[in-house]
């Protein structure tokens, strides 16, 4: 068999792993592996920067399920994929990192763009490897696949020093892989004893509240909650990254719950007597404060991540495994709940009564709320959105209206800010064909804005939304409420810059809302158009989002508008 | 409460920066870690000396468990465990011709053995549990303590069980049962 280079033989690797598209931007250390792709048939998404790379990766991974790909050079670069990975590792997004490294020889030398990547990305990886044999690279290519997609997915990084890219071997891509101390297949299939335990709560349970997350979208369990749902009929909120799991049109949906979710979701968490958590982890942002978190309940906890249990909330019926087996096991166990528990329902039915979302729309401002309600409406609550971090974060979780899973792709646990924008070019890039909307804040947008000349270059028709109010909206909010209303740093200026213009001289197609009464028609015509849009909204400015649990707080003790 | 883990890792480079570094991002206290290879060249073994309640160490056992290079994590100082505890220490003690003959006594009932002698200085070796050392040193001090090194715990758990699982590492099964059912009856309580 001939021989091929380090490089040649990742790229084989690559696509024997069916990788298409890889998002990446070329140097020194990594120009030998660029050199093999450019005539490799795999597709490069050149971006302006790294951290691009790896938010375009992970928005891929979210929107598909399969590992998105990036692959920058050493030193600056890898560590411009610090905050990606971070994203990707919160969110269990499923990616794969290749990053430049000098030569093997040169390692700890200080030499020219060097950093200790292995140890710089390794609490924001799920695994990391530095090749420093050619032998042993496919073997780790496979393994890194095969890391990030499995059990609780996550970012592998895989540290590739420019001698090993240039070495000689035979290219033979193993067909399994087996990591002795790695076995989720093994920890998949639920014990049946835990399901029985679990299910027998459910059976006793008199006011039962499902909380799901994002562990039930990784699992593909939408088809097997829907169903556990329509069975009992016992009442569903989501997490953030939850958000699409479950029809939020649907008559036992909560919505989502936390901080910023909605009154009747906190309500019933805390007034339930059994709470079903189903592959969430009990964020802070969903607990509030957590000695008074759901009171009354017995806790039943799905997760295929044993240290995810009991981490925080003390969990009295475990159940270690993949929500799909888990949830269809129960169901066998469970019967119609809907009688025994119609007082419960009757109650969380005049919670949503009395406390439904709502926003001022009287005194005739243009506000996100109705842009993104708007946005959902007229994309049939179909599109793949994406959103930075923020107010507008927090408005399109409760205004959008999900209907499917992985149509929300947010950094949930990170928070990282300038994630949207990329994520949206990664999201399209693994769904084409479909609507991709980033709704962004103005702060979000101006931190990764560069990529507007990706998308523009490589014709990526994602419509990116910029909700304008011209400050750190969240950061102004919280300094209204809690810093007597000190607003440091949260303004940014007399006015940002002209959106538009930016996009234009990106050569993006550009438009402007400001006003209610064009917010119809200016959406249609961005979705109308083939290529990337970006829509300038100039919003109010001073608006808070609510209801709102303030930081430290019971989830019942909840803020909400007059 | 003090928790003696065992932890089988897979003999690379860098599985010590990921053990240790878990216990740094995670906020956990490591008092003494000791890393050798095993009867398999391929895997070591960590024993690492935490301290915490039920709840701490349960996190550690499981994010132990979670990393990729560890094979197999085990508390020794859980209820149905037995094993042997051992640390060795290296003890310079001042000593002079006239406090000598006491040192030796001392030493001598703690089957301890002085290894090296200097005209101000001997330097003792013990070898023993966390128990026995504490009380070798404190009876020490008095003379003087010039300098201490210790390994750090190592311990070995007396199930004749333990012995079988460590060779059959490479048969997949048995351990990752092990190990499964070890994080499901933790995840339990």
């Amino acid at each position: 068999m001939a021989e091929l280079t380090g490089a040649r033989i990742l790229i084989e690797s690559l696509k024997q792993e069916g990788v298409e598209y890889v998002f990446g931007l070329p140097g020194g250390a990594i120009l030998p592996t660029f050199d093999a792709l450019y005539d490799s048939g795999l597709k490069l998404i050149l971006v302006r920067h790294e951290q691009g790379a790896s938010h375009m990766a992970d928005g891929f991974g979210r929107a598909t399920g399969r590992p998105g790909v990036c692959i920058v050079t050493s030193g600056p670069a890898a560590t411009n994929t610090v905050t990606g990975l971070a994203t990707a590792y919160m969110d269990s997004a499923p990616l794969v990192c290749v990053t430049g490294q000098v030569a093997t020889h040169a390692i700890g030398s200080d030499a020219f763009q060097e950093a200790d990547v292995i140890g710089i990305t390794r609490p924001v990886t799920k695994h990391n490897y530095l090749v420093k044999d050619v032998r042993q690279l496919a073997q780790t290519v496979k393994e890194a696949f095969y890391i990030a997609s499995t059990g609780r997915p996550g970012p592998v990084l895989i540290d590739f020093p420019v001698d090993v890219s240039r070495a000689k071997y035979e290219f033979n891509y193993p067909k399994e892989v087996n990591i002795r101390g790695y076995q989720p297949r093994k920890m998949a299939e639920p014990q049946a004893e835990q399901i029985e335990n679990a299910a027998k709560a459910i059976r006793a349970s008199k006011r039962p509240c499902l909380y799901v997350g994002g562990g039930a979208i990784a699992s593909g369990a939408y088809q097997e909650i829907f169903e556990f749902v329509e069975k009992t009929g016992i009442p569903i909120t989501t997490t953030i990254l939850g958000l699409g799991v479950f029809p939020e049109t649907h008559p036992l949906s909560l919505r989502m719950l936390g901080m910023h979710g909605t009154v009747y979701a906190n309500y019933a968490v805390q007034g339930s007597d059994l709470l079903i958590s189903v592959g969430a982890r009990f964020d802070d942002r969903v607990t509030g404060k957590i000695d008074m978190f759901a009171p009354h309940a017995k806790i039943i906890h799905i997760d295929i991540d044993p240290s995810s249990i009991s981490k925080t909330v003390k969990v009295h019926y475990p159940i270690v495994g993949d929500v799909k087996p888990a949830i269809r096991a129960l169901s066998k166990l469970v019967k119609d709940k809907r009688k025994q528990i119609k007082d419960w329902t009757a109650q969380i039915e005049e919670w949503k009564k009395k406390h439904p979302l709502k926003y001022k729309n009287a005194d005739g401002q243009l506000r996100q709320e109705f842009i993104i309600q708007k946005i959902g409406e007229l994309t049939n609550h179909n599109a793949v959105v994406t959103t930075g971090v923020g107010q507008h974060q927090m408005w399109t979780a409760q205004w959008y209206g999900f209907t499917k899973p992985r149509s929300m792709i947010t950094s949930g646990g990170l928070g990282t800010m300038g994630y949207g924008f990329p994520a949206a070019i990664g999201a399209q890039i693994g769904r084409p064909g479909e609507t991709v909307i980033c709704i962004d804040g103005d702060g979000s947008f101006q931190m990764t804005m560069c990529e507007l000349a990706t998308a523009a270059y490589h014709k990526i028709p994602v419509k990116v939304f910029i909700m304008d109010n011209a400050h750190h909206g969240m950061v102004r909010q919280w300094q209204e409420l809690f810093y007597n209303r000190r607003f440091s740093g949260s303004q940014l200026g007399p006015s940002n810059p002209d959106f538009a213009k930016i996009g234009e001289a990106n050569g993006v197609m550009s438009l402007k809302i400001s006003k209610p009464e064009e917010t119809e028609s200016v959406i249609e015509e961005a979705l109308s158009h083939s290529g990337p849009v970006l829509i300038h909204c100039q919003v109010a400015k001073e608006d808070n989002v609510y209801p709102m649990v303030p930081a430290g707080h019971a989830l019942d003790q909840v803020m909400d508008m007059a | 409460m003090k928790h003696i883990i065992s932890v089988l890792v897979e003999n690379h480079f860098g599985v010590l920066a990921h053990v240790s570094g878990l216990f740094s991002a995670r906020g956990f206290n490591i008092d003494s870690l000791a890393v050798g290879e095993t009867e398999d060249p391929t895997i070591s073994r960590m024993t690492i000396v935490a301290h915490g309640d039920d709840r701490v160490i349960e996190q550690i056992m499981k994010q132990l468990d979670k990393l990729i290079d560890v094979i197999k994590v085990q508390d020794l100082t859980s209820e149905d465990e037995e094993m042997i505890e051992r640390e060795l220490v290296l003890v310079k003690v001042n000593a002079t011709t006239s406090s000598r003959s006491d040192l030796m006594q001392i030493v001598n009932t703690f089957r301890a053995k002085i290894v090296d002698v200097n005209p101000q200085s001997v330097t003792v070796e013990v070898t023993g549990n966390q128990s026995k050392i504490d009380a070798m040193l404190e009876l020490l001090r008095p003379f003087g303590l010039k300098e201490v090194v210790r390994t750090g715990t190592i311990a070995i758990s007396r199930k004749s069980e333990l012995a079988r699982q460590s060779q059959s590492v490479k048969q997949e099964k048995p351990v990752v049962a092990i190990k499964k059912s070890k994080s499901k009856v933790k995840a339990k309580k």
